[in-house]
This record gives C-alpha cells, structure tokens and sequence, in this order.
C-alpha cells in the first residue's frame, strides 16, 4: 500500500427532534415543576404586599386605613387568591417533596427515609404556624 | 396459537427519511420476554433492516435505553406483559439527535463526563505494597452513585437538557459525587469549577425527573441537590475565611 489511507468522515443526517412549545404539558410532573417554578413570582409579590403593610401601618392611621381599603379591592383580593394557591403549591411541594430528596440526614450511621424528613418538616411548619398564629391572637 | 402484541417502532432511515415514521410488527406475547426480546424478534424473523443498540440483557451495559409508551426505559427491563394491551410505542431517547431508528448519538455527554473527572484523584500515590483501606460506612457514602450504567435514560428524561443542550446533566454530576464522596478521593476541589458553573449544577431546576427514570437507583437529582449545598458552602467560606484556612 502506497502512501496514508484517506479517510472521509462520516457525515450522517441526523433526525434532531425539536422539543415542543406546550412539552411541559406532556407530563404531570412537568406541569407540576412549571407550576412550581411560576409560583416564585406569587411568592415575591406576597414579599412585596408585606412590605407595603408594613409602610403603611408605619405611616400612621390613615395610610393604614388607606391599605386595607385597597387591598380589599376585588382585583386584590382576586390576585391574592391566586397568590395563595401558588404559595401553598410552593411550600408543599418544596417541603414535603423536594427537600427530603435533597437532604441526606444521617442518624447513627444510616440515613434517614425521605419521609421522616419530611414529617420532620411537617412538625416544624406546624410549630412555626402555631407561634404566629399565638403572636397575632394571643 | 400464542397471543400477539403489537410493536409500534419508530423508524428513521437518513438516506430515505426526512422525518422519522413508524412500522407496526406483531410479535409473540410471551409472558419471558422484554420489549428488547420483541425488537430481536423483528430483526431475526420479520426485518432485518430495523436499528438499535443493545448487549447484556440484564441491566447492566446501559445500552438499550428507549422511550417506550413515553417513558424512559431499558428495554431489557420493560415487560411485554406490562405494556399490554398494545400497541406498545417504541421510540428512540429523547434529548438526543437520532442516527438510525432507534439509535441514538450520544456524543455530548461523552464529551462532558470527562470534564468532572470521574476517576480517584490523589494529590500522591501510595506505594504499590499498601492499600486504601474504607469502611462500610465510608463505601456507603458514595455506593449508590457508583451504581450508574450511563444509559442516558436521565438526560432523556430532563427538560432542562431538553432545552438547553450546555447542561453538564443529571448522571455526570452524580458520577461526580461518586468520587467526591469517595474517602480514597482527593479531588473534589479540582471537579468544582466545571460542577458549580452556570451550566453546571445550577442549571438544574430540580424537576427530579432525572431520579424517577434512573432504573438503578441512582437519585441524581438528590445528589445535584446536595452539591448544591457543597458548593455554597464552599462560595461562603472562599468569601468568609482568610485564604490559608480553607
């Protein structure tokens, strides 16, 4: 043989499938994941709802008065709705799904199931939930 | 007479198809047998011509992953019996571009996998005599991510790597973790910068989609998850601490 072999690459046509517009309506856990995603935005309009009480009580009593007014518009009281359901979407799955897969608690040498971690998670919530709710009506 | 069950499989011949199409087969239901029989029937007895990748047969080469039904599975693992009624649709991975039928071109994650150097990294070897000693425990910590075949079933499974093609991914990360969390490893600071960069671990939304798929058990996600905290935690402590404690 004379000389180096040539070679040609391969060029083959590859089939590149392209994803979907709606591809996160294939799935309930897709949907659920979007849904979780979106509801960070509900989340930081809640920041910024406290905020606004929290400026308006310190303003006085008629900003305050002012406030409540507003917020019980029925385009507010719609939005923070809405705002809630995503909230609860929020913490549930973050929770009671997802941080018991994400933490690796260890106990005397083994690791703790994803579901006492998230019971651990549910007990806490509840004691926080019972503080406030001691704090605003106690 | 045995009962049949219908293969829809999709087919792309590249120098035919601009598109892939699908071809129905009936093959024998037999109660033995995984979708992976049923493909090895067609290509013996009824089409010779049909494309797909397989070797063991038993979970463990990591070849044969599909989207069977529209899930990711091995094929070798998935029952004919279980899909029934049919017809069962056989398709390629998705995520991936298709170079035949049902096979698949892998090449991205072989490009990445090495880049989070998925090896024992010592800073000086032992001599030749001696051993790494490791406890149960210290195996432990680490076995559930060394269980990995890299048959791609996560990333077919992942929307974000379906939608953004520069994510290191769901099993190179965790085969990451496997030698991070390995205690004869000394190398996890050199596996950082490719791990905690933007298409790194950060590019993962945590839709755990990737861990439902794994058919070993794996839980990349979980292990993303928890690199996530290391890497933080190493951020905190570059910006916090004076450079010669870290």
């Amino acid at each position: 043989m004379t000389g180096k072999a040539q070679y040609t690459q391969f060029h083959p046509r590859w089939y590149r499938p392209r994803v979907p517009v709606l591809w996160w309506l294939r799935r309930r856990s897709y949907l659920l994941f979007v849904l979780r995603e979106l509801s960070s935005v509900f989340v930081a309009w809640f920041v910024v709802f406290l905020l606004l009480l929290v400026y308006a009580v310190a303003q006085g009593p008629q900003d305050y008065q002012r406030f409540l007014d507003w917020s019980a518009a029925p385009g507010i009281i719609l939005l923070n709705a809405v705002a809630l359901s995503f909230v609860v979407i929020h913490s549930v799955t973050w929770l009671f799904m997802l941080s018991p897969h994400a933490m690796a608690v260890r106990l005397r040498g083994r690791r703790l199931p994803a579901a006492a971690i998230g019971a651990g998670n549910l007990v806490a919530w509840v004691l926080v939930s019972a503080i406030v709710l001691f704090l605003v009506l106690g | 007479m045995a009962d049949l069950i219908t293969l829809r499989v999709t087919r792309y011949r590249p120098e035919n198809d601009t598109e892939p199409t699908t071809q129905d087969y009936e093959i024998p239901l037999r109660k033995e047998w995984a979708v992976l029989d049923g493909l090895n029937h067609i290509k013996d007895h009824l089409d010779g011509t049909l494309s797909y990748r397989w070797s063991c047969r038993m979970g463990i080469c990591g070849s044969c992953g599909m989207t069977v039904n529209g899930e990711p599975r091995l094929t070798c693992a998935t029952f004919l019996e279980d899909c029934a009624p049919g017809p069962i649709r056989v398709e390629p991975l998705r995520n991936f571009p298709v170079i035949r039928d049902l096979v698949v071109e892998i090449g991205d994650f072989m490009r990445k996998l090495p880049q989070v150097k998925p090896w024992v990294i010592r800073e000086e070897e032992a001599s030749i005599d001696s051993e790494y000693l490791q406890t149960p425990a210290e195996l432990d910590q680490y076995k559930q991510f060394s269980m990995c075949i890299n048959c791609m079933l996560c990333y077919s499974a992942c929307p974000v790597y379906a939608l953004d093609k520069d994510f290191l991914g769901p099993a190179a990360i965790a085969l990451a973790q496997r030698y991070n969390l390995d205690s004869r490893d000394q190398g996890s600071a050199e596996r950082m910068d490719v791990l905690s960069a933007a298409e790194g671990i950060w590019s993962c939304t945590f839709v755990g989609e990737c861990t439902t798929a794994c058919p070993k058990g794996v839980d990349p996600a979980g292990a993303i998850q928890r690199y996530k905290f290391t890497a933080a935690m190493e951020s905190l402590k570059a910006f916090l601490l004076p450079r010669g404690t870290r």
